[in-house]
């Protein structure tokens, strides 16, 4: 048979061209001339910023000011006596950490594949080799191990009980309120006042009541701009054009000097919880136009079939309406929590000593004049750590959550 | 015209027992436009009646009104002895008698297949979770869509979604199924599938109102058919003279322009 029937075509994808590492460059940089140009002006002008910023870090900079007032950046004033406080908190955020990496890991084949292995080494590497905090660095070595072995035992146990995942949601909501005992003192423990909270722990800290506290809030607003009721609809939209219309920080401002006069006398709120509020009502005012944004995306046909099988509105809201306007949220709704993440590094302008309030005091100590560079960067590398893995988690929610094929 | 469908008995099980009498509906949009201007229409129980008519003219308004997706300003509605009104508590009591099938599935996608069409019965029947299970499987079995329970509606054809939109509505066992231009929306080789799981459904005795322009279907398995032009209801007559012998000039020449 010599005319070609359909079965002797190949039914296989032919295989993508691969070219070698000159030809895909020569494609792909130097197709022409303006290209060509175009590439190496690039090229060097990164290239000479890197190689210049590399060299300044391992020779010019003066690294001091960061494992010196390790503790000061992690937790502020908080006296040192009670660190095993914060090892302790520690421990327990890494260990839900860690059983939330299995839990979720489940399927995989392994949760310790060569990257994630190569990434766990250069962690306790850079932990012996660069000790970021003088006397005790090395504790941080079992933290690591720590996170590895729950992730190990969280699969095991996510194997034999499937349910176990929302058992360790409950967890990590509990942990809140033992974070906020390990801190804070009392049942027990000594009181630690707020004016000596500080540092990364209290820009964490602020930062997840404040997601906590915005989100419910942001979605109220949401559906109350929506409803069906006159008064409702104008008090949300009243609110979210005013809050949105009014910069953060007057708002902090106000929460720290108006909302005590509001109140009777002598029910003055702590300085850090008023912040807290502050950031939640400003923020919670951007995240119910995502939120908006997600449940007009949401067919009317929805709505429709829902109400056809006499759904009644929460049912319908809840169970159908939601769901769907919160998933094609998600990218809004995490980007607002990093900002909202961001922002706290304003509570540094209303006297508050988070982390980067923390960095400013230390500049101000003459033995650290001038290390702008070294303690900003420093910041700058726990700010993106945290984002990052804020971007990270929304993007692994959005592939779960993925129904279309 | 109501006399001439107790003289003849139709091939379905039909009585003299209505289950929608729609009186004088008229319905107006927000915008002023005059949708319907006064349309009476009773479906019997066990009939199977189509509605046709050119885009526009009203037809899917008209029997999105019967579940009160529509709202209407004149005339009454009375769905199996109960009459539509504005109490939220009488709608869904009505709602939860008639199914729906609409042109473009409105499956929820986020859910499964079998959540589709257990999440009424569960949580409106207030049945238990096997149960409602059960009985959804029996049903997706029905239309044939058995193996592809635990798969979501996005990675199922259109034919399909269509058919689990006809289970997910016959699930809360309604006393009405209402059709909205059910196969508009589908490629043309998957139009015959959802039609004959249709048929299926008509010869089981379901009542059934069918927006549709499948000629076919309406000449073999109605009971009735009408016309609806510019928010009247031109004509309502058996298939045969329907489509053969038409009463009405409207009708002449919408056939005309359809066949």
């Amino acid at each position: 048979m010599t005319s070609a029937t359909p079965d002797s075509f190949s039914s296989a994808r032919p295989d993508a061209i691969s070219l070698g590492p000159v030809a895909w460059a020569k494609k792909n940089l130097f197709s022409d001339w303006f290209n060509s140009v175009l590439t190496v002006v690039i090229v060097t002008t990164f290239g000479s910023g890197l190689f210049r910023l590399v060299s300044w870090a391992l020779t010019t900079a003066q690294w001091g000011a960061i494992p010196n007032n390790f503790g000061l950046f992690m937790t502020g004033t908080f006296p040192s006596a009670l660190y095993p406080r914060i090892w302790a908190l520690l421990a327990i955020v890494c260990g839900l950490a860690g059983l939330s990496w299995g839990v979720l890991g489940r399927n995989v084949s392994t949760l310790f594949s060569r990257s994630v292995l190569i990434g766990l080494a250069v962690v306790c590497a850079f932990i012996i080799l660069f000790p970021p905090t003088r006397p005790s660095s090395l504790k941080l070595l079992p933290m690591v191990a720590l996170v590895a072995v729950a992730a190990a035992a969280g699969r095991q146990v996510a194997r034999k009980f499937p349910g176990v995942g929302q058992l360790l949601s409950l967890a990590w909501f509990l942990s809140y309120f033992v974070a906020l005992w390990l801190i804070g003192g009392g049942l027990g423990l000594t009181r630690v006042s707020t004016n000596d909270w500080g540092g990364l722990v209290l820009t964490l800290f602020t930062a997840v009541s404040g997601i906590a506290l915005c989100f419910p809030l942001g979605l109220l607003l949401a559906l109350g701009r929506r409803s069906a009721l006159p008064i409702v609809r104008w008090l949300s939209t009243g609110y979210i054009e005013l809050v949105r219309g009014v910069p953060l920080v007057a708002l902090l401002f106000m929460g720290q000097v108006m909302i005590p006069l509001f109140l009777p006398l002598g029910s003055r709120p702590d300085r850090i919880l008023r912040a807290i509020i502050a950031l939640a009502l400003f923020s919670a005012a951007y995240l119910a136009e995502n939120v908006r944004a997600g449940l007009q995306a949401v067919p009317r046909g929805q709505n429709e079939a829902a109400a056809s099988l006499g759904l009644n509105t929460p049912m319908t809201l809840g169970f159908i309406v939601l769901p769907q306007a919160l998933k094609i949220a998600i990218p809004a709704i995490v980007g607002q929590f990093i900002s909202l993440f961001q922002d706290t590094t304003l509570l540094s302008i209303v006297g508050l000593a988070e982390l980067l309030g923390i960095g400013k005091s230390i500049l101000a100590n003459p033995t650290y004049l001038g290390r702008y560079a070294e303690v900003y960067l420093f910041l700058a590398v726990i700010f993106w750590f945290f984002c990052y893995a804020m971007s990270l988690a929304s993007r692994k929610i959005e592939e779960k959550l993925n129904t279309d094929h | 015209m109501t006399q001439f469908q107790t003289e003849q008995p139709s091939a379905h099980h039909m009585t003299a027992e209505p289950v929608i009498v729609a009186r004088d509906v008229e319905k107006w949009y927000d915008n002023g436009f005059h949708v319907l201007k006064g349309v009476s229409m009773t479906v019997y129980r066990g009939e199977v009646l189509v509605v046709m008519g050119p885009s526009g003219s009203g037809k899917s308004t008209f029997i999105r009104t019967f579940n009160a997706l529509e709202p209407y300003q004149k005339g009454s509605i009375e769905v199996d002895g109960i009459t539509i009104s504005h109490d939220l508590k009488n709608i869904e009591a009505i709602r939860r008698e008639v199914g729906m099938v609409f042109q473009q599935f409105n499956l929820f996608p986020h859910l499964t297949v079998l959540q589709n069409v257990t999440m009424a019965p569960i949580w409106v029947r207030r049945w238990p979770k096997a149960k409602a299970q059960e009985v959804a499987m029996q049903l997706l079995e029905r239309v044939g869509i058995l193996e592809q329970a635990h798969k979501f509606p996005g990675q199922l054809s259109g034919g399909q979604q269509q058919r689990v939109a006809i289970a997910r509505s016959l699930a809360m066992q309604p006393k009405v199924m209402l059709f909205d231009e059910p196969t508009s929306a589908l490629d043309p080789e998957m139009v015959r599938e959802v039609l004959d799981v249709m048929r299926g459904l008509a010869d089981s005795g379901m009542t059934m109102v069918c927006v549709t322009h499948e000629v076919g279907f309406a000449r073999e398995v109605a009971d009735r058919v009408v016309l609806m032009d510019g928010g009247y209801l031109v004509e309502e007559n058996t298939p045969q003279e329907f489509f053969s012998n038409p009463q009405e000039d409207r009708t002449q020449k919408f056939l005309s322009q359809i066949l």
